[in-house]
Protein backbone atom coordinates (compact mmCIF):
# COMPACT_ATOMS: atom_id res chain seq x y z
CA UNK A 1 0.00 0.00 0.00
CA UNK A 2 2.85 2.71 0.81
CA UNK A 3 4.82 1.62 -2.15
CA UNK A 4 1.84 2.46 -4.52
CA UNK A 5 1.10 5.97 -3.03
CA UNK A 6 4.84 6.58 -2.68
CA UNK A 7 4.98 6.14 -6.67
CA UNK A 8 1.43 8.08 -7.59
CA UNK A 9 3.03 10.45 -5.26
CA UNK A 10 6.61 10.40 -6.81
CA UNK A 11 4.71 10.48 -10.51
CA UNK A 12 2.57 13.74 -9.23
CA UNK A 13 6.09 15.61 -7.89
CA UNK A 14 7.26 14.66 -11.32
CA UNK A 15 4.88 16.41 -13.31
CA UNK A 16 4.14 19.12 -11.64
CA UNK A 17 8.37 20.09 -12.09
CA UNK A 18 7.33 18.74 -16.04
CA UNK A 19 4.81 21.60 -16.15
CA UNK A 20 7.52 24.38 -14.68
CA UNK A 21 5.64 24.64 -11.82
CA UNK A 22 9.35 25.35 -10.25
CA UNK A 23 10.13 27.98 -12.90
CA UNK A 24 7.42 30.40 -10.44
CA UNK A 25 10.48 30.66 -7.72
CA UNK A 26 12.48 32.97 -10.51
CA UNK A 27 9.44 35.39 -10.52
CA UNK A 28 9.58 35.44 -6.36
CA UNK A 29 13.42 35.76 -6.36
CA UNK A 30 13.08 38.80 -8.81
CA UNK A 31 10.17 39.95 -6.90
CA UNK A 32 11.82 39.78 -3.48
CA UNK A 33 15.17 40.41 -4.66
CA UNK A 34 13.61 44.20 -6.48
CA UNK A 35 11.79 44.54 -2.93
CA UNK A 36 14.20 44.13 -0.74
CA UNK A 37 16.76 46.66 -2.65
CA UNK A 38 13.68 49.28 -3.37
CA UNK A 39 12.46 49.12 0.61
CA UNK A 40 16.10 50.07 1.47
CA UNK A 41 16.12 52.87 -0.11
CA UNK A 42 12.45 54.66 0.36
CA UNK A 43 11.49 53.44 3.75
CA UNK A 44 13.20 53.95 7.18
CA UNK A 45 12.79 51.78 10.20
CA UNK A 46 10.73 49.57 8.50
CA UNK A 47 12.40 47.36 5.84
CA UNK A 48 12.96 44.79 8.04
CA UNK A 49 9.09 45.32 8.36
CA UNK A 50 8.18 45.33 4.95
CA UNK A 51 10.72 42.42 3.38
CA UNK A 52 9.19 39.78 6.02
CA UNK A 53 5.51 40.99 5.27
CA UNK A 54 6.18 41.25 1.75
CA UNK A 55 8.56 37.84 1.35
CA UNK A 56 6.02 35.74 3.65
CA UNK A 57 2.63 37.14 1.91
CA UNK A 58 4.17 36.45 -1.65
CA UNK A 59 5.08 32.78 -0.45
CA UNK A 60 1.86 32.07 0.87
CA UNK A 61 0.16 33.39 -2.17
CA UNK A 62 2.48 31.91 -4.79
CA UNK A 63 1.52 28.78 -3.01
CA UNK A 64 -1.54 29.16 -2.81
CA UNK A 65 -2.04 29.68 -6.59
CA UNK A 66 -0.29 26.31 -7.20
CA UNK A 67 -1.78 24.32 -5.27
CA UNK A 68 -5.07 25.58 -6.48
CA UNK A 69 -4.30 25.28 -10.09
CA UNK A 70 -1.94 22.13 -9.96
CA UNK A 71 -4.85 20.83 -7.71
CA UNK A 72 -7.80 21.23 -9.55
CA UNK A 73 -6.40 19.27 -12.66
CA UNK A 74 -5.15 16.63 -10.20
CA UNK A 75 -8.46 14.13 -11.50
CA UNK A 76 -9.75 16.09 -13.61
CA UNK A 77 -6.88 15.95 -16.22
CA UNK A 78 -6.23 11.60 -15.43
CA UNK A 79 -9.36 11.36 -16.23
CA UNK A 80 -9.49 13.09 -19.49
CA UNK A 81 -6.19 11.61 -20.81
CA UNK A 82 -7.90 8.43 -19.97
CA UNK A 83 -4.33 7.53 -17.79
CA UNK A 84 -6.52 7.15 -14.97
CA UNK A 85 -8.37 3.93 -16.24
CA UNK A 86 -4.57 2.47 -16.78
CA UNK A 87 -3.52 3.12 -13.33
CA UNK A 88 -6.68 1.92 -11.65
CA UNK A 89 -6.66 -1.30 -13.48
CA UNK A 90 -3.63 -1.84 -11.77
CA UNK A 91 -3.81 -3.28 -8.01
CA UNK A 92 -4.41 0.43 -7.33
CA UNK A 93 -7.46 1.12 -5.11
CA UNK A 94 -9.01 4.70 -5.45
CA UNK A 95 -8.60 6.09 -2.40
CA UNK A 96 -4.77 5.04 -2.72
CA UNK A 97 -4.50 7.03 -6.00
CA UNK A 98 -6.12 10.36 -3.81
CA UNK A 99 -3.74 9.91 -1.24
CA UNK A 100 -1.06 9.33 -3.06
CA UNK A 101 -1.94 12.43 -5.67
CA UNK A 102 -1.91 14.33 -2.33
CA UNK A 103 1.18 13.85 -1.17
CA UNK A 104 2.84 14.04 -4.29
CA UNK A 105 1.26 18.09 -4.27
CA UNK A 106 1.79 18.69 -1.36
CA UNK A 107 5.70 17.61 -1.74
CA UNK A 108 5.65 19.57 -4.62
CA UNK A 109 4.59 22.83 -2.38
CA UNK A 110 6.83 21.74 0.38
CA UNK A 111 9.55 21.74 -2.04
CA UNK A 112 8.93 24.69 -3.58
CA UNK A 113 8.39 26.37 -0.16
CA UNK A 114 11.71 25.53 0.97
CA UNK A 115 14.01 27.57 -1.86
CA UNK A 116 11.43 30.17 -1.43
CA UNK A 117 12.48 30.25 2.14
CA UNK A 118 16.08 30.93 1.24
CA UNK A 119 15.13 33.47 -0.76
CA UNK A 120 12.82 35.60 2.14
CA UNK A 121 16.05 34.64 4.48
CA UNK A 122 18.60 36.19 1.45
CA UNK A 123 16.46 39.40 0.97
CA UNK A 124 15.98 39.80 5.05
CA UNK A 125 19.85 39.35 5.11
CA UNK A 126 20.31 42.26 2.50
CA UNK A 127 18.30 45.00 4.30
CA UNK A 128 19.16 43.80 8.01
CA UNK A 129 22.92 42.90 7.77
CA UNK A 130 22.43 40.42 10.29
CA UNK A 131 20.11 37.80 11.83
CA UNK A 132 18.30 38.19 14.77
CA UNK A 133 16.91 35.45 17.65
CA UNK A 134 13.33 37.17 16.36
CA UNK A 135 13.89 35.52 12.87
CA UNK A 136 13.59 32.34 14.25
CA UNK A 137 9.71 33.06 14.35
CA UNK A 138 9.43 33.19 10.35
CA UNK A 139 10.51 29.56 10.19
CA UNK A 140 7.43 29.07 12.14
CA UNK A 141 5.51 31.36 10.32
CA UNK A 142 6.62 29.60 7.10
CA UNK A 143 5.50 26.09 8.62
CA UNK A 144 2.23 27.82 9.19
CA UNK A 145 1.64 28.52 5.72
CA UNK A 146 2.95 25.25 4.88
CA UNK A 147 -0.02 23.80 6.91
CA UNK A 148 -2.42 26.56 4.80
CA UNK A 149 -0.76 24.57 1.92
CA UNK A 150 -1.62 21.16 2.93
CA UNK A 151 -5.56 22.28 3.46
CA UNK A 152 -5.71 24.18 0.03
CA UNK A 153 -4.05 20.95 -1.50
CA UNK A 154 -6.75 18.32 0.14
CA UNK A 155 -9.56 20.91 -0.52
CA UNK A 156 -8.35 21.18 -4.15
CA UNK A 157 -8.29 17.23 -4.46
CA UNK A 158 -12.01 17.51 -3.23
CA UNK A 159 -13.38 19.29 -5.40
CA UNK A 160 -11.59 17.71 -8.76
CA UNK A 161 -12.85 14.59 -7.11
CA UNK A 162 -16.31 15.41 -8.83
CA UNK A 163 -15.99 18.38 -10.20
CA UNK A 164 -14.82 20.31 -13.84
CA UNK A 165 -11.11 22.27 -13.26
CA UNK A 166 -12.79 25.72 -13.70
CA UNK A 167 -15.89 25.13 -10.73
CA UNK A 168 -13.22 23.55 -8.30
CA UNK A 169 -11.02 26.55 -9.10
CA UNK A 170 -13.37 28.72 -8.50
CA UNK A 171 -14.90 26.72 -5.01
CA UNK A 172 -11.06 26.58 -3.48
CA UNK A 173 -10.31 30.03 -4.10
CA UNK A 174 -13.61 31.18 -2.88
CA UNK A 175 -13.05 28.90 -0.20
CA UNK A 176 -9.40 29.83 0.38
CA UNK A 177 -11.17 33.84 0.33
CA UNK A 178 -14.39 32.96 3.00
CA UNK A 179 -11.25 31.17 4.98
CA UNK A 180 -9.50 34.03 5.42
CA UNK A 181 -12.39 36.15 7.01
CA UNK A 182 -13.19 33.25 9.13
CA UNK A 183 -13.18 34.96 12.44
CA UNK A 184 -15.07 37.90 10.98
CA UNK A 185 -17.43 35.12 10.00
CA UNK A 186 -17.81 34.07 13.56
CA UNK A 187 -17.67 37.31 14.73
CA UNK A 188 -20.96 37.69 12.41
CA UNK A 189 -22.48 35.04 14.07
CA UNK A 190 -22.22 35.86 17.80
CA UNK A 191 -24.72 38.57 16.07
CA UNK A 192 -27.24 36.86 15.02
CA UNK A 193 -29.70 34.62 17.18
CA UNK A 194 -31.96 31.68 16.47
CA UNK A 195 -31.42 28.93 14.34
CA UNK A 196 -29.77 31.85 12.18
CA UNK A 197 -27.09 31.58 15.14
CA UNK A 198 -26.42 28.37 14.32
CA UNK A 199 -26.21 28.05 10.66
CA UNK A 200 -23.78 30.84 10.76
CA UNK A 201 -21.82 29.38 13.51
CA UNK A 202 -22.19 26.08 11.55
CA UNK A 203 -20.77 27.67 8.15
CA UNK A 204 -18.04 29.29 10.23
CA UNK A 205 -16.79 26.07 11.78
CA UNK A 206 -17.15 24.30 8.23
CA UNK A 207 -14.72 26.56 6.58
CA UNK A 208 -10.82 26.02 6.89
CA UNK A 209 -9.60 28.34 9.34
CA UNK A 210 -6.87 30.00 7.88
CA UNK A 211 -6.71 33.27 10.28
CA UNK A 212 -5.51 31.20 12.32
CA UNK A 213 -2.54 30.02 9.90
CA UNK A 214 -1.49 33.45 9.48
CA UNK A 215 1.05 35.31 12.02
CA UNK A 216 3.09 36.88 9.20
CA UNK A 217 2.07 40.53 11.01
CA UNK A 218 3.26 38.99 14.06
CA UNK A 219 6.42 37.52 13.11
CA UNK A 220 6.75 41.02 10.98
CA UNK A 221 6.57 43.06 14.48
CA UNK A 222 9.07 40.29 16.11
CA UNK A 223 6.19 38.95 17.95
CA UNK A 224 6.92 35.17 19.35
CA UNK A 225 4.38 32.47 18.64
CA UNK A 226 3.24 30.29 21.41
CA UNK A 227 4.25 26.13 21.44
CA UNK A 228 1.18 25.49 22.09
CA UNK A 229 -0.42 27.24 19.47
CA UNK A 230 2.06 25.54 16.92
CA UNK A 231 0.93 22.24 18.37
CA UNK A 232 -2.49 22.67 18.28
CA UNK A 233 -2.48 25.03 14.51
CA UNK A 234 -0.87 21.87 13.37
CA UNK A 235 -3.22 19.47 14.60
CA UNK A 236 -5.91 21.35 13.42
CA UNK A 237 -4.28 21.46 9.65
CA UNK A 238 -3.75 17.51 10.21
CA UNK A 239 -7.68 16.93 10.89
CA UNK A 240 -9.05 19.20 8.41
CA UNK A 241 -6.75 18.09 5.59
CA UNK A 242 -7.89 14.54 7.08
CA UNK A 243 -11.77 15.73 6.81
CA UNK A 244 -11.27 16.84 3.10
CA UNK A 245 -8.97 14.04 1.39
CA UNK A 246 -12.00 11.63 4.07
CA UNK A 247 -14.20 13.54 1.77
CA UNK A 248 -12.31 13.16 -1.68
CA UNK A 249 -12.04 9.13 -1.49
CA UNK A 250 -15.37 8.84 -0.59
CA UNK A 251 -16.89 10.98 -3.92
CA UNK A 252 -14.25 9.54 -5.84
CA UNK A 253 -14.70 5.81 -4.32
CA UNK A 254 -18.66 6.08 -5.85
CA UNK A 255 -18.00 8.16 -9.26
CA UNK A 256 -19.11 6.64 -12.37
CA UNK A 257 -15.31 6.74 -14.62
CA UNK A 258 -17.56 5.78 -17.59
CA UNK B 1 -17.35 -6.80 3.93
CA UNK B 2 -16.51 -5.51 1.11
CA UNK B 3 -13.06 -3.45 0.01
CA UNK B 4 -14.99 -0.34 -1.09
CA UNK B 5 -17.76 -0.97 1.86
CA UNK B 6 -14.76 -1.15 4.02
CA UNK B 7 -12.99 1.80 2.86
CA UNK B 8 -16.23 3.69 2.95
CA UNK B 9 -16.83 3.62 6.34
CA UNK B 10 -13.30 4.07 7.13
CA UNK B 11 -13.29 7.27 5.11
CA UNK B 12 -16.57 8.28 7.02
CA UNK B 13 -15.74 7.44 10.47
CA UNK B 14 -12.45 9.68 9.58
CA UNK B 15 -14.53 12.33 7.98
CA UNK B 16 -16.34 12.85 10.90
CA UNK B 17 -14.00 12.33 13.95
CA UNK B 18 -11.57 14.82 12.17
CA UNK B 19 -14.53 17.27 11.87
CA UNK B 20 -15.28 16.91 15.63
CA UNK B 21 -11.58 17.76 16.32
CA UNK B 22 -11.36 20.88 14.40
CA UNK B 23 -14.36 22.23 15.77
CA UNK B 24 -12.65 21.57 19.39
CA UNK B 25 -9.09 22.91 18.37
CA UNK B 26 -10.49 26.08 17.15
CA UNK B 27 -11.97 27.13 20.55
CA UNK B 28 -8.79 26.47 22.12
CA UNK B 29 -6.65 27.87 19.39
CA UNK B 30 -8.97 30.83 20.14
CA UNK B 31 -8.11 31.08 22.95
CA UNK B 32 -3.92 30.83 23.08
CA UNK B 33 -3.89 33.59 19.85
CA UNK B 34 -1.92 36.53 20.46
CA UNK B 35 -4.99 39.52 19.62
CA UNK B 36 -2.90 40.79 17.00
CA UNK B 37 -5.88 41.22 15.25
CA UNK B 38 -7.28 44.76 15.76
CA UNK B 39 -3.60 46.02 15.01
CA UNK B 40 -3.39 43.94 11.74
CA UNK B 41 -7.21 45.70 11.17
CA UNK B 42 -5.69 48.65 11.44
CA UNK B 43 -2.12 48.39 9.21
CA UNK B 44 -4.16 50.75 6.82
CA UNK B 45 -6.34 53.21 8.64
CA UNK B 46 -7.54 55.19 5.74
CA UNK B 47 -10.99 55.09 4.89
CA UNK B 48 -9.76 56.15 1.51
CA UNK B 49 -7.44 53.74 1.03
CA UNK B 50 -9.50 51.07 2.25
CA UNK B 51 -12.81 51.97 -0.24
CA UNK B 52 -10.34 51.52 -3.33
CA UNK B 53 -8.80 48.59 -1.89
CA UNK B 54 -12.80 46.53 -1.13
CA UNK B 55 -12.84 46.80 -4.61
CA UNK B 56 -16.47 48.41 -4.80
CA UNK B 57 -17.32 46.07 -2.43
CA UNK B 58 -18.20 48.97 0.47
CA UNK B 59 -20.37 47.02 2.47
CA UNK B 60 -18.85 44.11 2.80
CA UNK B 61 -16.22 45.71 4.46
CA UNK B 62 -18.16 48.02 6.59
CA UNK B 63 -19.78 45.16 8.11
CA UNK B 64 -16.35 43.59 8.49
CA UNK B 65 -15.24 46.48 10.51
CA UNK B 66 -18.12 46.94 12.47
CA UNK B 67 -17.78 43.34 13.72
CA UNK B 68 -14.21 44.26 14.75
CA UNK B 69 -15.07 47.14 16.33
CA UNK B 70 -17.89 45.50 18.40
CA UNK B 71 -15.24 42.33 18.47
CA UNK B 72 -12.47 44.61 19.93
CA UNK B 73 -15.13 46.59 22.57
CA UNK B 74 -16.29 43.80 23.82
CA UNK B 75 -12.84 41.06 24.57
CA UNK B 76 -10.96 44.37 26.35
CA UNK B 77 -13.83 45.18 28.49
CA UNK B 78 -14.12 41.16 29.43
CA UNK B 79 -10.17 41.90 29.96
CA UNK B 80 -10.73 44.58 31.74
CA UNK B 81 -9.06 46.84 30.11
CA UNK B 82 -8.97 50.72 30.22
CA UNK B 83 -8.00 51.79 26.95
CA UNK B 84 -9.54 51.79 23.53
CA UNK B 85 -7.32 53.57 21.10
CA UNK B 86 -8.47 51.90 17.87
CA UNK B 87 -12.46 52.13 18.93
CA UNK B 88 -12.86 55.71 17.29
CA UNK B 89 -10.91 54.57 13.61
CA UNK B 90 -12.84 51.14 13.64
CA UNK B 91 -16.07 53.07 13.57
CA UNK B 92 -14.57 55.86 11.85
CA UNK B 93 -13.44 53.66 9.27
CA UNK B 94 -16.94 51.54 9.23
CA UNK B 95 -19.35 54.69 8.91
CA UNK B 96 -16.42 55.72 5.79
CA UNK B 97 -17.18 52.69 3.81
CA UNK B 98 -20.93 52.42 5.07
CA UNK B 99 -22.50 56.43 5.84
CA UNK B 100 -26.15 54.93 6.54
CA UNK B 101 -25.03 52.19 8.98
CA UNK B 102 -27.14 52.97 11.85
CA UNK B 103 -25.81 50.87 14.88
CA UNK B 104 -22.72 52.21 14.43
CA UNK B 105 -23.24 55.54 15.19
CA UNK B 106 -25.55 54.41 18.37
CA UNK B 107 -22.74 52.20 19.32
CA UNK B 108 -20.05 55.07 19.07
CA UNK B 109 -22.19 57.53 21.21
CA UNK B 110 -22.85 54.80 23.95
CA UNK B 111 -19.26 53.65 24.23
CA UNK B 112 -16.89 56.68 22.40
CA UNK B 113 -17.82 59.26 24.84
CA UNK B 114 -17.71 57.95 28.29
CA UNK B 115 -14.58 57.60 30.38
CA UNK B 116 -12.87 54.75 30.57
CA UNK B 117 -13.16 51.92 31.73
CA UNK B 118 -16.77 51.99 30.70
CA UNK B 119 -15.97 54.01 27.15
CA UNK B 120 -13.18 54.86 24.65
CA UNK B 121 -13.17 58.69 26.53
CA UNK B 122 -13.42 60.35 23.71
CA UNK B 123 -16.65 62.64 23.32
CA UNK B 124 -15.14 65.09 20.67
CA UNK B 125 -14.73 62.29 18.38
CA UNK B 126 -18.05 60.94 19.24
CA UNK B 127 -19.55 64.36 18.24
CA UNK B 128 -17.32 64.12 15.41
CA UNK B 129 -18.96 60.92 14.28
CA UNK B 130 -22.51 61.64 15.11
CA UNK B 131 -22.15 64.69 13.19
CA UNK B 132 -20.79 63.21 9.90
CA UNK B 133 -23.78 60.67 10.50
CA UNK B 134 -26.64 63.74 10.58
CA UNK B 135 -24.74 65.06 7.17
CA UNK B 136 -25.32 61.56 5.54
CA UNK B 137 -28.55 60.98 7.06
CA UNK B 138 -30.45 63.88 7.94
CA UNK B 139 -33.41 62.86 8.26
CA UNK B 140 -32.86 59.65 10.94
CA UNK B 141 -33.71 61.48 14.21
CA UNK B 142 -32.20 58.57 15.92
CA UNK B 143 -28.81 60.32 15.14
CA UNK B 144 -29.76 64.01 16.78
CA UNK B 145 -30.83 61.71 19.96
CA UNK B 146 -27.67 60.61 19.92
CA UNK B 147 -25.86 63.30 19.36
CA UNK B 148 -27.66 65.57 22.02
CA UNK B 149 -26.91 62.23 24.12
CA UNK B 150 -23.45 62.90 24.28
CA UNK B 151 -23.30 66.77 25.04
CA UNK B 152 -25.77 65.76 27.65
CA UNK B 153 -24.09 62.62 29.26
CA UNK B 154 -20.28 63.69 28.86
CA UNK B 155 -19.69 66.92 27.62
CA UNK B 156 -22.81 68.78 30.01
CA UNK B 157 -23.66 70.96 27.41
CA UNK B 158 -27.24 71.51 28.21
CA UNK B 159 -27.66 73.79 25.93
CA UNK B 160 -26.32 72.53 22.60
CA UNK B 161 -27.89 69.08 23.81
CA UNK B 162 -31.16 71.02 23.66
CA UNK B 163 -30.37 72.55 20.24
CA UNK B 164 -29.40 69.40 18.96
CA UNK B 165 -33.17 67.58 20.65
CA UNK B 166 -34.71 70.60 19.00
CA UNK B 167 -33.94 70.27 15.79
CA UNK B 168 -34.27 66.36 15.68
CA UNK B 169 -37.50 66.89 17.15
CA UNK B 170 -38.27 68.48 13.20
CA UNK B 171 -37.16 65.27 11.47
CA UNK B 172 -39.68 63.00 9.88
CA UNK B 173 -41.23 60.68 11.77
CA UNK B 174 -39.05 61.99 14.90
CA UNK B 175 -40.66 60.82 18.58
CA UNK B 176 -42.20 62.91 20.27
CA UNK B 177 -40.25 62.69 23.16
CA UNK B 178 -37.82 64.54 21.23
CA UNK B 179 -39.88 67.98 21.79
CA UNK B 180 -39.87 67.09 25.36
CA UNK B 181 -36.39 66.69 26.21
CA UNK B 182 -35.64 69.50 24.18
CA UNK B 183 -37.70 71.38 26.50
CA UNK B 184 -36.10 69.57 29.76
CA UNK B 185 -32.59 70.70 28.48
CA UNK B 186 -34.03 74.27 28.69
CA UNK B 187 -35.49 74.53 32.57
CA UNK B 188 -34.15 70.78 34.25
CA UNK B 189 -30.96 69.40 32.49
CA UNK B 190 -29.77 69.16 36.00
CA UNK B 191 -32.66 66.79 37.29
CA UNK B 192 -32.65 62.96 37.83
CA UNK B 193 -36.17 63.37 35.80
CA UNK B 194 -34.53 64.03 33.02
CA UNK B 195 -31.75 61.77 32.90
CA UNK B 196 -34.12 58.86 33.54
CA UNK B 197 -36.02 60.01 30.83
CA UNK B 198 -32.48 60.05 28.40
CA UNK B 199 -31.60 57.04 29.45
CA UNK B 200 -35.07 54.99 29.34
CA UNK B 201 -35.33 56.94 25.66
CA UNK B 202 -32.05 55.31 24.81
CA UNK B 203 -33.18 51.44 26.68
CA UNK B 204 -36.53 51.79 24.79
CA UNK B 205 -35.58 52.87 20.83
CA UNK B 206 -32.42 50.93 20.53
CA UNK B 207 -32.09 46.93 19.77
CA UNK B 208 -29.01 46.67 20.86
CA UNK B 209 -27.90 44.42 23.25
CA UNK B 210 -25.19 46.11 24.90
CA UNK B 211 -26.66 49.37 24.72
CA UNK B 212 -29.54 48.56 25.96
CA UNK B 213 -28.01 46.82 29.45
CA UNK B 214 -25.83 49.76 29.60
CA UNK B 215 -28.92 51.67 29.75
CA UNK B 216 -30.13 49.57 32.58
CA UNK B 217 -27.43 50.25 34.58
CA UNK B 218 -27.87 53.75 34.13
CA UNK B 219 -31.53 53.54 35.11
CA UNK B 220 -30.84 51.44 38.33
CA UNK B 221 -27.63 53.87 38.72
CA UNK B 222 -30.40 57.36 38.33
CA UNK B 223 -32.22 54.98 40.95
CA UNK B 224 -29.83 54.44 43.91
CA UNK B 225 -28.35 58.32 43.33
CA UNK B 226 -31.95 59.71 44.02
CA UNK B 227 -33.00 57.11 46.88
CA UNK B 228 -29.20 58.40 48.46
CA UNK B 229 -29.97 62.07 48.10
CA UNK B 230 -33.48 61.20 49.67
CA UNK B 231 -32.33 59.39 52.30
CA UNK B 232 -29.43 61.84 53.15
CA UNK B 233 -31.81 64.80 52.80
CA UNK B 234 -33.78 63.19 55.64
CA UNK B 235 -30.14 62.85 57.79
CA UNK B 236 -30.00 66.52 57.30
CA UNK B 237 -33.30 67.47 58.68
CA UNK B 238 -32.86 64.57 61.70
CA UNK B 239 -30.04 66.58 62.36
CA UNK B 240 -31.53 69.61 62.49
CA UNK B 241 -34.50 68.74 64.30
CA UNK B 242 -32.56 66.81 67.20
CA UNK B 243 -28.93 68.59 67.08
CA UNK B 244 -27.33 64.70 66.16
CA UNK B 245 -26.71 62.32 63.31
CA UNK B 246 -29.51 60.12 63.71
CA UNK B 247 -28.01 56.14 65.16
CA UNK B 248 -29.07 54.34 62.52
CA UNK B 249 -31.45 54.03 59.57
CA UNK B 250 -34.12 52.58 61.92
CA UNK B 251 -33.71 55.31 63.70
CA UNK B 252 -34.24 57.60 60.78
CA UNK B 253 -37.17 55.46 59.24
CA UNK B 254 -39.44 56.45 62.10
CA UNK B 255 -38.72 59.85 62.26
CA UNK B 256 -39.71 60.40 58.58
CA UNK B 257 -42.42 57.67 58.98
CA UNK B 258 -41.11 55.13 55.99
CA UNK B 259 -42.30 51.48 55.97
CA UNK B 260 -39.38 50.05 56.28
CA UNK B 261 -35.58 50.56 56.04
CA UNK B 262 -34.99 51.63 52.32
CA UNK B 263 -33.49 48.85 50.09
CA UNK B 264 -31.15 49.39 46.70
CA UNK B 265 -32.60 47.87 43.54
CA UNK B 266 -30.71 44.71 44.51
CA UNK B 267 -32.58 44.61 47.83
CA UNK B 268 -29.77 45.24 49.75
CA UNK B 269 -30.27 48.02 52.60
CA UNK B 270 -28.77 51.07 52.80
CA UNK B 271 -26.38 52.07 55.72
CA UNK B 272 -25.66 54.94 57.71
CA UNK B 273 -21.73 56.03 58.98
CA UNK B 274 -21.20 57.20 61.61
CA UNK B 275 -21.12 60.61 60.59
CA UNK B 276 -24.63 60.36 58.74
CA UNK B 277 -23.54 59.04 55.79
CA UNK B 278 -25.76 57.42 53.73
CA UNK B 279 -23.75 54.50 51.94
CA UNK B 280 -24.77 51.97 49.28
CA UNK B 281 -23.73 48.49 50.48
CA UNK B 282 -21.83 47.28 47.65
CA UNK B 283 -21.40 50.07 45.19
CA UNK B 284 -19.53 47.36 42.79
CA UNK B 285 -22.90 46.51 41.52
CA UNK B 286 -24.09 50.03 40.50
CA UNK B 287 -20.87 50.97 38.40
CA UNK B 288 -22.61 54.57 37.46
CA UNK B 289 -23.69 55.96 40.87
CA UNK B 290 -21.98 59.14 41.73
CA UNK B 291 -23.56 58.81 45.40
CA UNK B 292 -23.72 56.96 48.53
CA UNK B 293 -20.09 55.47 48.14
CA UNK B 294 -17.46 55.05 50.86
CA UNK B 295 -14.51 58.11 50.86
CA UNK B 296 -11.91 57.27 49.31
CA UNK B 297 -13.78 54.52 47.00
CA UNK B 298 -12.09 53.00 44.20
CA UNK B 299 -14.03 50.97 42.10
CA UNK B 300 -12.51 47.62 42.19
CA UNK B 301 -13.55 46.36 38.37
CA UNK B 302 -15.04 47.28 35.81
CA UNK B 303 -18.75 47.70 35.24
CA UNK B 304 -20.45 44.47 34.71
CA UNK B 305 -23.15 44.51 32.60
CA UNK B 306 -25.40 41.72 35.29
CA UNK B 307 -28.60 42.96 34.69
CA UNK B 308 -30.34 40.35 31.56
CA UNK B 309 -32.03 42.33 28.61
Amino acid sequence: MKARIGYIAANTFREAVRDRVLYNLIAFALLLSGAAILVGQISIDIERLVVVNLGLTAVSLFGIVIAIFIGIGLVSKEIEKRTLYTVLSRPVRRWEFIIGKFFGLAGTLVVNTFFMAIGVFAALLYVTHKFSVSDAFILVALYFIVLEFLIICSLALLFSSFSSPLLSAVFAFSLFVIGSFADDLRGFATLTHGLTRWIATAAAYLVPNFSTLNVISAVAHQQSIGAQLIVQNTLYALFYTAVALSGAVLIFERRNLK
Amino acid sequence: MTPQKRTTTVAAACLVVSMAACVLLLHHIDEIRPQAGVDDTLYINSPKVIQRASLGFNGLMACVYWTRAVQYFGYRHAQNERTYNELAPLLEIATALDPHMIPVYQFGANFLAPAPPNGAGEPARAVDLMQYGIRNNPDNWRLYYDLGFVYYTELRDYKRAGEVFELGSKAPNANPFMKLLAAQMAEHAEDYATARMLWMATYESSTQTDIRQNALEHLRSIKVDEAVTSLQNAVTRFIQQSGRAPASLWELAAAEHLPGIPVDPDGNPYELSFDGQVLVQHPDDFPFITKGTPPGYKRSGLAKFHTKD
